[in-house]
């Protein structure tokens, strides 16, 4: 067998699941240019949020700390984004809110489980409980945002018809999620910062004899990584519905996890994985439009759901965390 | 060794060191000097590691201070250890085992282009050049999991070199070595001392620090009991200092009265974790009464084998009898209550309950059975009289038998697997490592206690990285490589020279 036959038989479940959903994706849209248009859209803005959460997610990771807090941490970024851009009525105000927000969680997750050595997953639990009281309780009704983050038009490959569209017509919160897969992937595998990070979350002491402070690494990447998730936040508010519900993240901060997981906490696996799970809520939305399954919509909406539990249960199967993740470090 | 007019290269003077109530170290002082090949010599717990951990900055000390080059210095952390030019090999080897060689040699010193971005290929050029230099030739791009563990202390090395050592630490490096590669390791560190680097040497084994040292320090419960070099004393000499009573280095036994075969194993195949052959076509046959030893190489399939034996591991072919009874299929409990015991090489994975008390790890093979439950109730106070028996018989030191197991010493941990597994009346017993990291009092007690296995009838296989001690317990040793026994015969056949050459490359004459 030549090498290229002998690499598309090894990918052949790849490439098989790729020309599926290509030819369904088509089904679904009938065929024509402005569906098939409008669910990749769907698709690239329902997986914004969920690449968002999994950087964040992963730069925790990364260096040995496990962040179920990140639901928590887009919950209160997308109330306090929404707040101060409904007061200052400027959506940048906000946005900058909601990142120094998810901020100023990612320390506090830091401080719980690094410098207090308590249990990452209880720390986590802690940011979702408090942030799910806190936005419910100060919420109220009656505050208006002077509207969305605009829509940018980039030049002329927004006119490209189909991808295009999708990709060069966006808002900017969109367009900076996309600017941050290579820009961490370059940062977590070309710079001394990038070492540094996957060597204190494989091998902390190993980090700590060669000078590199462990503490400082997890408290650095859990605030960088905070800002990321307050990003998330500000796109959920000011973004994508342009108001605060409660719970409106909706366990999105969860899936997130799962994304990070499937993409082998990786930034370019975990967008893919991000786009895989933004399909799939992007077609339930076609299915209505179609009619199918409308007796039983409560079918259509399990399809994230089933989707999330193949993908870790089965595929991922392989994938191998951060060996030092979930345990605290102390020197002594 | 010079006149001691000389500055040393680093010194202590009057270190204490407490955690908590303990003392590990008091007022100690200790001096290198530059060029200098020192050996700290003492048992596990005698506070050397302490006394490294305090020179390079990972333990702050209480009392005194520490000099290097003459000059009073305060120090943090490693990193001003670092600065200060002073390179530590650890015990457990400090290396990121999914990173490269070169990432982990320049960890938190990487040569960068600009602003934080890395220059690997600089990186690799450099280590490639100072690996040349020193004799320790590696792949620089090489993933250290993959490497074999003498050469990932090579790389530990380097990454000391690579910061420009001028004193380099070395925390028991022989310990997981061939003996071909530990006297190419000794070789190194005299070429290495010639080059002027002061070179701190922790071991409890003897031989090295006769053949390597310029000068001995003792250590005993957290003080220096000694310094001395080592023309003008001998191994007993230096162990006494060590243990403060006079120690038997090699155990004296009678002659083995075999018997029929206990354990026979036909042709047995194995996988590691990683699905590789690790057991391939191994066939051996311990009889009653004797110490069958099986030296080798870590990583030759010697810990695949002792799990196959007590039923941890899957089996792919072959067969596993204890006398007639077939042990491929049968969980770890059948096969215990067969009556094999099991002294594993991970004690603390596989051998014991660390947050669980003395008492109830005393009984961990038996907790379920009369007299220790009735009806599936634990029978607290049968538990505890067997447990206090127990830990009388095997002088098992620990605050009580309630205590938490993990407070224990490494000695006491094994003397509790020792005392347990030892009074199941088993007819095999099968020890893996059985004095790995513990001190020579309790080795000496673990070598005797095999001995008197032996003696009482039992068929004992211990497998055992350290040569010395297959050689001087084994009636039999079987020399393993590459997953099969190459070589099996009594154990005054061989020189210590013909099993580490069938250890490094499988025959004879290499």
């Amino acid at each position: 067998m030549s090498a290229l036959t002998s690499l598309l038989y090894q990918r052949r479940w790849w490439i098989f699941t790729v020309v599926a959903i290509i030819g369904f994706t088509l089904f679904t849209g009938e065929f024509k240019e402005a569906q098939t248009t409008a669910i990749l859209a769907s698709t690239l803005r329902q997986s914004t949020p969920l690449l968002l959460g999994a950087l964040c997610g992963m730069l925790g990771e990364r260096s040995g700390v496990i962040n179920i807090g990140i639901e928590g941490q887009m919950l209160m970024s997308a109330f306090t984004g929404f707040m101060v851009a409904a007061e200052t009525q400027s959506l940048l105000l906000g946005v900058l809110a909601g990142i120094a927000t998810g901020m100023l969680m990612g320390a506090s997750l830091a401080g719980l489980s690094v410098s207090l050595q308590g249990d990452q997953i209880i720390a986590g639990t802690v940011l979702n409980i408090a942030a799910l009281g806190v936005t419910s309780f100060f919420f109220q009704q009656g505050y208006t945002l002077p509207g969305k983050t605009p829509m940018v038009d980039l030049w002329f490959l927004s006119d490209i018809p189909v991808l295009g569209r999708v990709f060069f017509s966006n808002r900017p919160i969109t367009y900076l999620s996309l600017l941050l897969v290579p820009t961490v992937w370059y940062a977590l595998f070309r710079t001394t910062w990038g070492l540094r990070t996957r060597a204190v979350g494989e091998h902390p002491s190993a980090a700590e004899t060669v000078g590199i402070s462990v503490a400082k690494m997890r408290y650095l990447n859990l605030i960088l990584a905070g800002a990321i998730a307050g990003l998330a936040g500000a796109y959920l508010s000011l973004e994508a519905v342009g108001s605060f519900e409660r719970n409106m993240t909706n366990g999105k901060g969860f899936v997130a996890l799962a994304v990070m997981i499937f993409g082998r906490w990786n930034p370019v696996g975990a967008w893919g994985a991000a786009l895989l799970f933004g399909y799939t809520n992007a077609i339930q939305t076609q299915f209505q439009f179609r009619g199918w399954f409308t007796d039983h919509p409560q079918f259509v909406g399990m399809i994230p759901f089933v989707v999330t539990i193949i993908v870790l249960a089965g595929v991922v199967g392989r994938a191998r965390p951060p060996a030092a993740i979930g345990q605290p470090y102390s020197r002594e | 060794m010079n006149e001691n007019q000389t500055t040393p290269a680093i010194e202590a003077i009057g270190v204490t060191k407490r955690f908590g109530p303990i003392v590990a170290n008091e007022n100690i002082d200790f001096r290198v000097e530059k060029g200098q090949v020192h050996a700290l010599l003492g048992e596990n717990g005698a506070g050397k590691s302490t006394l490294v951990n305090v020179l390079f900055g990972l333990y702050h000390a209480d009392e005194g201070e520490i000099r290097i080059a003459g000059e009073k210095v305060e120090m943090n952390s490693p990193h001003d250890a670092i600065d200060r030019h002073i390179g530590m090999v650890h015990q457990h080897f400090q290396l990121v085992p999914v990173l490269s060689v070169t990432e982990n040699i320049v960890l938190g010193h990487e040569p960068t282009k600009k602003r934080g971005i890395l220059d690997l290929e600089k990186a690799y050029d450099e280590v490639e050049a100072l690996g040349k230099r020193y004799g320790l030739e590696v792949d620089p791009r090489a993933i250290v999991e993959d490497l074999p563990i003498g050469t990932q202390q090579r790389v530990e090395i380097l990454r000391s070199l690579y910061r420009k050592a001028d004193v380099l630490i070395l925390d028991e490096p022989t310990a997981v070595l061939t003996p071909q590669e530990t006297d190419h390791l000794l070789e190194v560190l005299r070429d290495l001392a010639a080059e002027g680097v002061a070179i701190i040497f922790i071991t409890h084994k003897l031989r090295e620090v006769m053949a390597v040292a310029d000068h001995v320090t003792v250590m005993r419960r957290g003080k220096v009991v000694g310094a001395i070099d080592p023309s003008e004393t001998d191994q007993a000499g230096l162990a006494e200092m060590m243990v403060g009573r006079s120690v038997i280095l090699r155990i004296a036994k009678g002659e083995a009265k075999a018997g029929a075969p206990v354990l026979t194993i036909d042709s047995l195949k194995a996988l590691d974790d990683r699905a590789q052959t690790a057991v391939d076509g191994l066939s051996l046959a311990v009889h009653a009464g004797e110490i069958f030893g099986i030296a080798g190489v870590e990583g030759n399939g010697q810990r695949e084998l002792v799990e196959a034996i007590t039923g941890l591991r899957q089996t792919i072919s072959g067969s596993i009898m204890l006398e007639d009874t077939e042990l491929t299929g049968c969980s770890p409990r059948e096969i215990s209550e067969q009556g094999v015991a099991h002294v594993p090489e991970d004690r603390e994975k596989h051998g014991l309950v660390g947050p669980h008390s003395v008492a109830d790890n005393l009984v961990l093979n038996r907790y379920f059975k009369a007299p220790f439950a009735r009806r599936a109730i634990r029978q607290t106070g049968a538990i505890k009289d067997e447990a206090q028996k127990l830990v009388d018989e095997y002088d098992v030191r620990t605050a009580s038998i309630n205590s938490p197991l993990r407070t224990l010493s490494g000695g006491n941990k094994q003397k509790v697997i020792a005392a347990r597994e030892f009074s199941q009346n088993a007819k095999f017993l099968v020890a893996a490592q059985p004095t790995r990291g513990i001190d020579v009092g309790s080795i000496e007690f673990v070598h005797q206690q095999l001995v008197d296995q032996r003696d009482d009838g039992i068929a004992v296989l211990l497998v055992s990285a350290e040569l010395d001690e297959i050689m001087s317990l084994s009636d039999r040793i079987g020399v393993i490589y590459q997953g099969r026994l190459v070589a099996i015969g009594n154990a005054e056949d061989f020189t210590r020279n013909q099993i580490g050459q069938l250890m490094a490359s499988g025959s004879a004459n290499a």
